[in-house]
């Protein structure tokens, strides 16, 4: 149901309609600003989408209320926070960087450490000595010592 | 010795995985786990301030009793499912306030005529900005405030026969 | 009655899988020459069973038999004839049952062209594709089975999502799945040397073709599926790191490592184990790509259906067989015999930083799609980690890969030294210079530093001929001649090393993509790099399940006219959504790329964009896939295993 909602929410507004020119704000370094902001912020209501990118209602509003603040002179970071404090770290594309996502982002030096560590641990193996021969073998290994 | 136990770690890793998967799944099909869900950043709160013509947050906090703030549109298919429930928590003696989210007011008037009408009191937050302070993504959501004007529960989609039983618990967890 | 014929067929085709996976398996375990031999004809029947059904399925999706309760769900009789057959594949239950057909299909071609290999081998080759077929096969027929009958069966269907229907679209899903599935070949070469007990040169050679084959098939999915949303999405991105992406990225990154492990192996029998758990990897990412689309886990564009009990099934699959597989491999990887000693800067040495690096992108890649649901499930806090996150960790580690990817193929085996086979290079490195330096005028720091990598590759892959052909020092005629003696795996090597250089440069040129959104009258004419964009008109349009409004946009650049360009928006008739037709006009240098938005009063906001070397793009894997193809032509991949000589009698000296 909540699925539904969501689904009638996404095709209420025209379904990947572009953008309006006019929500675009007039000084280009802040509009700049503003896109890289919002290439930052998730789209709620869509599958894996920025804000800049997607045509649904929601993201419309929320690019508004980027580019108010960008135009009132807030930081990335200021701008950030106050939709985190709204919607909570789902919003943010790129994770915060803390204790619980330290695994996430120490991921590439992990995995590099890891792949090398397997390497080297399996390169250091005893040198296998060949298996004590049984008392037939043995026999046989003698006989064609002798001839 | 030592080579087994770092070949197994592939087989290892692959079971934990598996394992989380399914715990995964489980939680999906008994309705604990969901991972189109968003967590509410409300819970505990204090409801965030508003002024709407209709009602205030002030207006919220001075009546003294638990209130379930409920965002509709006449144009949310959803909501015309909750409309019934919404009449019967009404009658239940539920308070329930309403906020028209992003609806032409004459549209709004014409869904309660034809649904009934729950609410005690509506507002309506036509731009949506009121709705973006309380983090809404879509409509129906539901947020019950207890009596100290403390958000304690927010429920998306449409609300459940079951509400009031949940309602219940969650004034007196 | 086709239905019935085709529901029959997949219940056969599941009897002779069953088949498939026990008695080559008991043949190959007890040395029983017979049901060995088997093998192939059960693979061959196999094969058969499931064209009939897919057929029978694509014939009542022609027929619009919309009793049958897929064809109603997927289709309309409004449906143009081409996505009536293609679309069989695009449903849920129609694309499993394509997986099936691929997997029977794989094991039909090793019945058919594995003649070469020796028959123990080969039986518990098409031993363990039976099992995973048996697996995939079962699950069709019992939960996502596409002939279920609805009764009464309705007048009309609800048709197609209308974004499916689309020629780009019709064939990625082949394609990757030619590539999803061909990998079960390498999985099932692994599992039969673990049961083997032997892993060897000979194996490393066999392998190969069947491990490029799919590789090709990958790459040219993905490269259609981000072609397709570069096309269709409407602003001109071609990559999102959308789970769902990153989910077939995954397989292909292990599966580049998978061909070059395996080159060690057959070169010199090292990373045998390495090569082993690659090959059981690259398959498991595979299939764990297939269940977490469609168990409704994962949150993506391309998800299909959410429903846990179907997710809880294909769980079950994957721990049967990846589960086995590693199992398999935990107990028997020791036996695979000491490997090949060789120094670290050599040429295996090189191709070791290659398999750690692939594999740490891979690590990286799955970590960041499955944190937020390891996250929720954990702490039910929900994260959301999007392309910053993955820009930020995939890059730092795959520009090493770029710059050694030139360096590696000039080491010799063993034992190398590095600063002559650096030097041999210096042309190379100069052309990455200058083009560097060239870029950095029009382009920013991060892109212009691509721009050079790429060359960096480009000219590193053409080195590798020009050291074999010994240009500049032996005359020319003798060059050429060694040219045309050269053998095609050199070519395969160069086209797909030079073909990823050609892809990033393509990444770093949209980089500088310029664009303009803007609210145009009829008349009006704006300019964007160099080209002038005139709105001639606006009008409506009607095909066959839609109607469309379409803008005609004429582009000249200094007055000289260049294409007249007509983007549309076209509303569709049975599931009511608007999409996007954008309209791109490419001179294989850059893209012209026109959007049509909303209409007001008249005007219609239109988007704009020249996207300089975004063709490149695809061209580039064009070239990679390309590259894999030649070398899967080369004579030297196909020799077989020894065979006895017949020995005449009286012929043996006593």
């Amino acid at each position: 149901m909540i699925r539904l909602a969501l689904l009638l929410l996404l095709l209420s507004g025209p379904a990947w309609a572009i953008s309006d020119p006019s929500e675009a704000l007039p000084d280009p370094k802040q509009e700049a600003r503003a896109v890289e902001i919002g290439q930052q912020l998730r789209c709620l209501v869509c599958q894996n989408e920025s804000i800049e990118d997607s045509g649904a209602d929601l993201a419309r509003d929320l690019r508004k209320i980027v580019r108010t603040q960008v135009a009132q002179g807030k930081s990335d970071q200021e701008v950030i926070a106050w939709l985190v404090a709204r919607y909570g770290d789902f919003v943010r594309l790129r994770p915060p960087i803390r204790w619980d996502t330290a695994l996430l982002w120490a991921s590439p030096l992990v995995a590099l450490l890891a792949g090398a560590a397997a390497f080297i641990a399996m390169r250091r193996r005893p040198p296998q000595a060949p298996a004590p021969l049984d008392a037939a073998e043995q026999k046989r290994l003698n006989r064609l010592l002798e001839s | 010795m030592n080579r087994r136990l770092l070949l197994g770690i592939p087989l290892v890793a692959a079971g934990a995985a598996g394992v989380a998967f399914y715990a995964m799944l489980h939680g999906m099909e008994t309705g604990t786990f969901d991972p189109r869900g968003t967590n509410s950043m409300l819970i505990d709160k204090p409801l965030p301030d508003f002024t709407l013509a209709g009602f205030t947050s002030a207006d919220v906090r001075a009546a003294g009793h638990p209130v379930v703030i409920n965002f509709f549109a006449s144009w949310c298919v959803p909501c015309v499912d909750e409309a019934p429930t919404l009449m019967a928590l009404a009658q239940a003696g539920v308070s329930l306030w309403g906020i028209a989210y992003k609806d032409k007011p004459a549209a709004t008037d014409a869904f309660l005529a034809r649904h009934g009408n729950p609410f005690t009191r509506l507002a309506r937050d036509e731009p949506g900005t009121v709705a973006i302070d309380w983090g809404v993504t879509g409509v129906p959501e539901s947020y019950l405030i207890d009596a100290n004007g403390i958000v304690r529960w927010r429920f998306t989609g449409p609300l459940p026969l079951a509400a009031t039983k949940i309602l219940a618990e969650k004034l007196h967890a | 009655m086709i239905a019935e014929l085709g529901h029959f067929a997949l219940a056969l085709a599941v009897a002779f899988a069953v088949v498939q996976a026990i008695l080559p398996l008991w043949g190959a375990w007890r040395g029983e020459a017979r049901l060995m031999q088997a093998a192939p004809a059960l693979a061959i029947g196999q094969a058969i069973a499931l064209i009939v059904s897919f057929g029978c399925l694509v014939a009542v999706s022609v027929n619009d038999d919309f009793s049958v309760s897929n064809i109603y769900e997927n289709s309309n009789t409004l449906k143009p004839l081409l996505y009536k057959i293609t679309g069989a594949w695009g449903s849920h239950e129609g694309s499993i049952l394509f997986w099936c057909l691929v997997l029977s299909l794989c094991g039909g071609a090793v019945a058919l062209f594995g003649n070469p290999l020796p028959s123990g081998l080969r039986a518990r080759v098409i031993g363990i594709l039976g099992v995973t077929a048996c697996g995939f096969e079962a699950f069709c027929l019992t939960e996502s089975n596409p002939f279920t009958r609805i009764w009464p069966p309705p007048a009309n269907g609800q048709d197609m999502n209308p974004l499916l229907q689309d020629p780009g679209l019709a064939f990625h899903p082949p394609m990757l799945y030619a590539g999803y599935v061909g990998f079960a070949i390498p999985f099932a070469f692994a599992v039969a040397a673990l049961l083997e007990g032997r892993i060897d040169a000979a194996w490393g050679r066999w392998v190969r073709p069947w491990t490029l084959g799919a590789w090709c098939c990958l790459t040219g999915g993905i490269a259609l599926g981000s072609w397709w949303s570069y096309y269709v999405l409407g602003w001109g991105g071609f990559w999102f790191w959308d789970p769902v992406e990153n989910a077939s990225l995954l397989p292909w990154l292990t599966g580049t490592a998978l061909l070059h492990s395996a080159i060690v192996v057959e070169k010199r029998e090292a990373l045998k184990t390495w090569t082993v758990l690659l090959a059981i990897g690259t398959f498991a990412l595979s299939l764990s790509g297939t269940f977490l689309v469609r168990s409704g886990i994962l949150n993506s564009v391309h998800s299909f259906a959410n429903d846990p009990a179907r997710g809880v099934f294909i769980l079950g699959l994957l721990a049967l067989i990846i589960g086995g597989a590693l199992l398999i491999f935990a107990i028997r990887a020791p036996t695979l015999g000491s490997s090949g000693l060789f120094a670290p800067v050599s040429r295996e040495g090189a191709l070791v930083l290659n398999n750690i690096l692939l594999c740490s992108i891979a690590a990286v890649v799955m970590t960041g799609t499955i944190y937020p649901l390891f996250t929720d499930l954990l702490t039910s806090e929900k994260i959301s980690v999007g392309p910053p996150f993955f820009n930020a960790t995939v890059l730092p580690l795959a520009t090493p890969v770029f710059l050694a990817m030139s360096l590696g193929p000039t080491l010799s085996w063993k034992r190398a030294a590095l600063a002559p086979a650096m030097m041999r290079l210096w042309w190379a490195a100069l052309i990455a210079l200058a083009v560097a330096g060239i870029a950095s005028f029009g382009m920013n720091a991060l892109p212009a530093f691509a721009m050079g990598a790429a060359a960096w590759m480009v000219a590193g892959a053409v080195a590798e001929i020009v050291e074999r052909i010994r240009l500049f020092r032996v005359p020319v005629a003798n060059s050429l001649q060694r040219l045309v003696a050269l053998p095609l795996s050199t070519f395969g090597t160069t086209l797909g090393h030079a073909g990823l250089g050609v892809t990033i440069a393509g990444i770093a040129g949209m980089s500088m993509a310029a664009s303009q959104i803007v609210l145009m009258h009829p008349g009006d004419s704006i300019p964007l790099a160099g080209y002038d964009f005139k709105l001639l008109d606006l009008h409506d349009a009607k095909g066959s399940n839609y109607n469309a409004r379409v803008a005609d946009i004429a582009i000249s650049r200094k007055g000289v006219p260049v294409v007249t360009l007509s983007p549309e928006r076209r509303a569709f008739t049975t599931q009511t959504m608007t999409t996007t037709e954008a309209k791109i006009h490419t001179n294989l240098l850059a893209d012209l790329y026109v959007v049509l938005g909303d209409e007001r009063d008249g005007a219609a906001v239109m988007r704009l964009h020249w996207n300089p070397l975004a063709p490149w793009i695809w061209l580039g894997a064009l070239i990679m896939a390309l590259g894999g193809a030649c070398s899967l032509v080369d004579r030297r991949l196909r020799i077989a295993a020894p065979t006895r000589a017949s020995v005449r009698v009286g012929t043996l000296r006593a």
